[in-house]
């Protein structure tokens, strides 16, 4: 732009807003600019964590507004944490955790290390792999809920052509022992791929000189592995569990397409449990202290996951 | 293990996060255990503890 044309600009500006912008330190502009991501901050998260604090001390009911609204003190988070059914949920939310957890790891890791290996279509397979995780919880609850079907579904057709078993003798959401493992099998097929990327970042960011030198060593493939690959992927592995630990802990949307918490409450997880309290029983005050001890852990948590993360930015 | 002590004792970071790392990993095994309940009444304290803690030691010099 030329000096004529930057005069012309100038000379055009009204001089009381010029002289006002002119006039604020850089300080405020930038707390002009923060001001509405905080105010939003404040509103959406802030407010509402505060008012579920305080109503978890009192018996309020939302669906009795007119009700007098009493101060209990500590007596909703004694009920529930005395609670043998709340205790149950909680195991059966581990059941869901460590299960998870245990196969995503497994199979995400022996996945990545197989794509890390240079072969032809390696690309095309990494989309292929990656495609479940992209799919909405919703959407993918609703086709194994098909599959999961003891007449027509695929899932029991293929496991009576393995064990010889009738395909309509065995119900995966209907049954009480097999409920709980047919929303690990479908979590892990479908969150797999994430810890797989996790993993494969985690292999691609070891140099080869490292692997150069240890043959050099006469190191053996096996020895490699346990003494360069797995513990130079391991901060990755941790920050991979660590996530899909938080997720799983508030899994809802999946488990609710697949079972409902069913049958019985074998797969009703802790977050089911909540919303049913809160949105079927209306216990309001209840459920709001519900709420704090689960975000009170999963705030725990995720300060270990920060912690890990800074771990893995320190390398 | 005696630097992790030297570390407590003149209130630095690293041990003390690690600390309250702890705490908190030992309350949430405490929530979900199978074992017994007197576990899971007293899981939320120890979590709550851990967490603050957390906040706390997280400010203190490396």
């Amino acid at each position: 732009m030329s000096d004529k044309t930057l005069d012309r600009v100038a000379s055009a500006t009204p001089p009381p807003v010029a002289r006002k912008i002119r006039g604020l330190s850089d300080r405020a502009i930038a707390w002009i600019f923060v001001a509405p991501t905080i105010f939003l901050l404040l509103a959406i998260n802030i407010f509402p964590l505060i008012w579920t604090i305080r109503l978890s001390f009192t018996n309020y009911k939302a669906n009795r507004i007119g009700r007098e609204v009493k101060e209990i003190g500590f007596r909703n988070y004694e009920r529930i944490l005395t609670d043998s059914d709340i205790w149950l949920n909680m195991q059966a939310t581990a059941h869901f955790l460590i299960w998870t957890i245990f196969f995503q790891v497994l199979i995400g890791f022996a996945l990545a290390w197989l794509i890390n290996k240079k072969f032809k279509g390696n690309d095309l397979w990494t989309t292929i792999i990656v495609l479940p995780m992209m799919l909405s919880p919703a959407v993918v609850g609703n086709f194994w809920k098909f599959l999961y079907q003891p007449q027509i579904g695929l899932f029991n057709y293929i496991i009576a052509f393995f064990t010889g078993k009738e395909p309509s003798s065995f119900q995966m959401l209907g049954e009480v022992n097999l409920a709980p493992w047919s929303i690990v099998i479908v979590d892990t097929w479908m969150w797999t791929p994430f810890v797989m990327l996790i993993c494969l970042a985690g292999l691609r960011s070891i140099p080869d000189y490292i692997y150069e030198a240890a043959e050099i060593d006469r190191a053996s493939k096996l020895r490699q592995f346990f003494t360069i690959t797995i513990p130079m992927v391991l901060p990755f592995l941790m920050l991979a569990v660590l996530f899909r630990g938080i997720e799983n802990f508030k899994m809802f949307d999946l488990v609710v397409q697949l079972t409902g918490g069913g049958p019985g409450s074998t797969t009703e997880l802790t977050s089911i449990n909540l919303k049913r309290e809160a949105f079927e029983k209306w216990r309001t005050g209840y459920a709001s202290a519900y709420a704090i001890i689960l975000f009170v852990t999963v705030f725990g948590l995720a300060s270990i996951y920060v912690k890990a993360l800074n771990k893995v930015k320190e390398r | 293990m005696t630097r992790f002590f030297t570390g407590l004792m003149r209130l630095r970071r690293g041990p003390w996060e690690m600390l309250a790392t702890i705490i908190i990993a030992i309350g949430v095994f405490m929530l979900m255990q199978p074992f017994v309940i007197w576990a899971f009444t007293y899981s939320f304290v120890v979590t709550l503890t851990g967490t603050v803690m957390f906040i706390i030691v997280s400010h203190f010099p490396e």
